[in-house]
């Protein structure tokens, strides 16, 4: 009697392996964030458009941020530039972008073409920056609180459901 | 038939060529060293292109990457030093062979644990056999 069951529990245990395998492939290129819960890396960047301005991590810490990591030559990141500008407008969170292995030229030609939403951009040209966060596709957003820790982190487009969901909650704490 | 021969020997040849290294010229004080960079990135994922290591990949966070792994070298760390920093930034991810730990465990045991299953379930379907086949020979001689 048993041994008739067997079949049908492997079929079931694979159906289920099978299951959750489906269920988990949309977001399976997503790499969780070893940062989440630890302090943001410490960088010190020149600002797109005023390169003698040096922002430091520390200048950051005392409010929560959303770092929006962005480039001009990146096409989802003007896919999601409307929600990050909806965002910056109705000022729940300050958004400063990390202009992310671009030129500056590029760079200030795309926010002039579709609106500056930053508080400010921080040039990171090389992609160093990027490195000690982690950030392996743009767009990324990192979501920073007054404390300087990396709470939160969107792989790919931001949208208004991960805004509510994930991001306001986590200011309102 | 022999023309079936060379057709595999070019279709083999190009993908051996497709797969030659995506790396610039880097420079290396010794021969050890550039086979320690090469084993390094050979185990190291592209976190863009997923199922390429660093060593293959044409991407520019590969190129960053490489570029990064080399400074590091290059400034006396050794391969766990700069396994750590990269598993710091993006995660277990980043090794092509993770570590045995807590959360990898499943990673690790599981295919031993199914081919025990698999081999405990051949185990008892022979055995099975034989008995039947058996008890049939004795029916027949009988």
């Amino acid at each position: 009697m048993i041994g008739r069951l067997v079949p049908v529990i492997l079929f079931l245990a694979l159906g289920l392996l099978l299951a959750v395998g489906l269920k988990i492939a949309d977001h399976k290129t997503e790499i969780p964030s070893p940062l989440i819960g630890k302090k943001m890396p410490e960088f010190t960047l020149p600002v797109l458009g005023q390169e003698d301005t040096m922002v430091s991590s520390e200048d950051l810490v005392g409010a929560p941020f959303l770092l929006n990591i962005w480039a001009s030559w990146c096409p989802t990141c003007r896919y999601e530039h409307p929600v990050i500008t909806e965002l910056a407008k109705s000022g729940a969170v300050r958004v400063i972008g990390l202009n992310y292995r671009d030129e500056a030229g590029d760079a200030q030609q795309w926010l002039r073409r579709f609106g500056d939403p930053y508080e400010f951009s921080l040039a990171d040209v090389s992609g160093r920056t990027g490195i000690d966060f982690g950030v392996y596709a743009a767009p990324e957003s990192f979501l920073v609180d007054a404390e300087g820790n990396v709470v939160f982190k969107q792989i790919g487009a931001m949208t208004n459901e991960v805004i509510e969901q994930e991001i306001l909650p986590r200011i309102r704490q | 038939m022999f023309r079936k021969w060379i057709n595999l020997a070019v279709i083999l040849f190009s993908l051996s060529a497709a797969s030659v290294l995506a790396q610039e010229p880097l420079v290396f004080d010794t021969p050890e060293m550039e086979a320690r960079y090469q084993q390094l990135t050979l185990e190291l994922r592209c976190l863009v292109c997923q199922n390429q290591n660093l060593a293959d990949s044409d991407a520019e966070l590969a190129h960053d990457l490489r570029e990064e792994i080399y400074g590091m070298m290059v400034a006396g760390q050794s391969n766990e030093q700069i396994k750590t920093f990269l598993v710091e930034r993006y995660g277990d991810f980043v090794l092509y062979r993770p570590e045995m730990k807590g959360n990898t465990m499943a990673l690790w045991l599981l295919p031993g644990v199914l081919l025990g299953i698999g081999a405990i379930a051949l185990f008892f379907t022979v055995r099975n056999r034989n008995r039947k086949l058996a008890a049939q020979k004795q029916e027949g001689s009988s």
